[in-house]
């Protein structure tokens, strides 16, 4: 797939050479041609369109646009897309298959994890990364571990119980 | 929101980075982890013409300990790395206690050690930390490497001593000749938010006498402050709760701390004693000798 993401802000200054990035995309690889200054997050909702990962602060404070970037969680406001170059990017679109959520996305639906949902693509991407790490976390545990994304609707307690969920059928899972 | 305009580099070797540095004079900067950088250029605080990206160079994203005992910390190192380093917990107290501390587990995941104490804020955890156990940083240039002591790197508020063609690209703690011990508090509104206050105490024994003292303090003055007169109290003294209180009152003596929303400059102060107090407190030996 090939994507040509036009950055129409008007600005004096010197013109920037567009730079060529091959970035594999929840499995996907991407060829974008991009400004140096385009943020990752930018690139994924505006030049393809995976609108699930949500900018919300735009100040590295709200962990919304959290993304996996070679399986670690990071703000994809705070990194730039050319710094992805050969990259693995998942966002929370390649949570899912076809069939089936994944045990997050269940979990939160089971234990109400989710109010508004703004919040929720980042939550859930900071809790795959800390449960690929960490596949039996204590409630401590996910509170720290997730204490880089805010839930304006401070809806924290349930999102906690949905990692918690979300761990125990992903353990029942590999035990059986 | 969008930084200005900027060429981007991806550097593939140190001296690679160190000509393009140099090509692009007071202009350019150095990419590392990004997490002040970026938000830095966003807000147009910062807007760099080149960006000379160091994140592809193999080799720097290692810390490690040398047989003599000092700690190296490459420029790469994440602060996650240092937060689950077995290194740190068994050998580096205050090291260990700061890692987790630092910004939020996302921040953490891409930020660095080294890029902290280059972009020299003075609500930065990590120059405090340095700063106490006497650390130095190692600068890579177009002539080669050299050796600046974190006292003499950080000329002021966001700058540092690197010349524009040079790189950092080590931070070295190091090897205690006595048994080291310590930690590092903070005292944050929220996770993710600067220091309120902050405190590091890095401390050698020998047996119950203290050989070596650093105390520095984060966020409660215009740079890292180191409180030298605390130092002094304890060297050559054992911990007792009367050489922890006296510590404790001259760090707070050492503050020059602002009233501002995060708090009154005699909170802040307050909170600096009782930080140096609690952390002293908690050497193993001391538990009972103070409060």
């Amino acid at each position: 797939m090939t994507i040509i993401y036009e950055e129409t802000g008007a600005e004096g200054g010197p013109e920037i050479p567009q730079q060529r990035v091959t970035i594999r995309v929840n499995g996907r690889k991407v060829i974008a041609e991009v400004e140096p200054r385009l943020l990752l997050a930018h690139l994924l909702r505006h030049g393809m369109g995976l609108t699930g990962t949500h900018t919300g602060c735009d100040t590295t404070n709200c962990g919304a646009c959290t993304v996996l970037v070679d399986g670690r969680a990071v703000k994809s406001c705070t990194m730039f897309a050319v710094q992805a170059e050969g990259r693995e990017v998942t966002t929370v679109e390649g949570l899912a298959t076809q069939s089936e959520l994944h045990p997050l996305q269940e979990g939160f639906k089971e234990e109400h994890g989710l109010q508004c949902g703004f919040c929720t693509p980042g939550m859930m991407m900071a809790a795959k990364a800390l449960l690929d790490r960490n596949p039996d976390p204590t409630e401590e545990d996910i509170r720290w571990g997730l204490s880089g994304n805010l839930c304006r609707c401070t809806g924290y307690q349930n999102i906690v119980k949905s990692v918690l969920w979300a761990a125990e059928k992903l353990r029942s899972q590999s035990a059986g | 929101m969008y930084p200005s305009r900027f060429r981007y580099e991806a550097a593939r070797s140190l001296d690679q980075a160190v000509r393009l540095l140099r090509d692009g004079g007071d202009e350019a900067k150095v990419l590392a982890g990004g997490q002040s950088l970026i938000p830095m250029m966003k807000l147009r605080f910062a807007s760099p013409e080149l960006l000379v990206d160091i994140n592809n160079i193999p080799g720097l994203d290692y810390h490690h300990a040398d047989p003599d005992g000092s700690i190296h910390v490459g420029a790469l190192c994440r602060h996650a790395d240092l937060e689950h380093s077995g290194l740190l917990q068994s050998r580096q107290p205050t090291m260990a206690a700061a890692a987790p501390l630092i910004a939020d587990p996302l921040v953490r995941n891409r930020g660095t050690l080294v890029g902290s104490l280059c972009h020299a804020d003075p609500q930065g955890d990590w120059a405090s930390v340095v700063l106490a156990l006497g650390g130095s940083i190692v600068a890579h240039g177009p002539d080669g490497r050299r050796t600046i002591p974190a006292a003499d790197f950080v000329l002021g508020p966001f700058e540092n001593a690197l010349a524009h063609d040079e790189i950092a690209v080590e931070a070295i703690i190091p090897a205690p000749r006595g048994a080291p011990a310590g930690g590092y508090l903070k005292l944050e509104r929220r996770v993710g938010d600067f220091a309120t206050a902050g405190v590091a105490v890095a401390i050698e024994t020998d047996g119950a006498m203290v050989t070596r003292a650093g105390i520095a303090l984060t966020g409660v003055g215009g740079s890292t402050i180191k409180a030298t007169a605390a130092e002094a109290a304890l060297t050559g003294r054992p911990l007792t709760a009367e050489t922890i209180a006296e510590a404790g009152r001259l760090a707070a003596e050492a503050a020059q701390p602002k009233s501002d929303h995060r708090g009154s400059a005699t909170y802040k102060r307050h909170i600096v004693r009782t930080f140096v107090v609690r952390i002293l407190g908690r050497i193993e030996g001391t538990q009972e000798r103070a409060a």
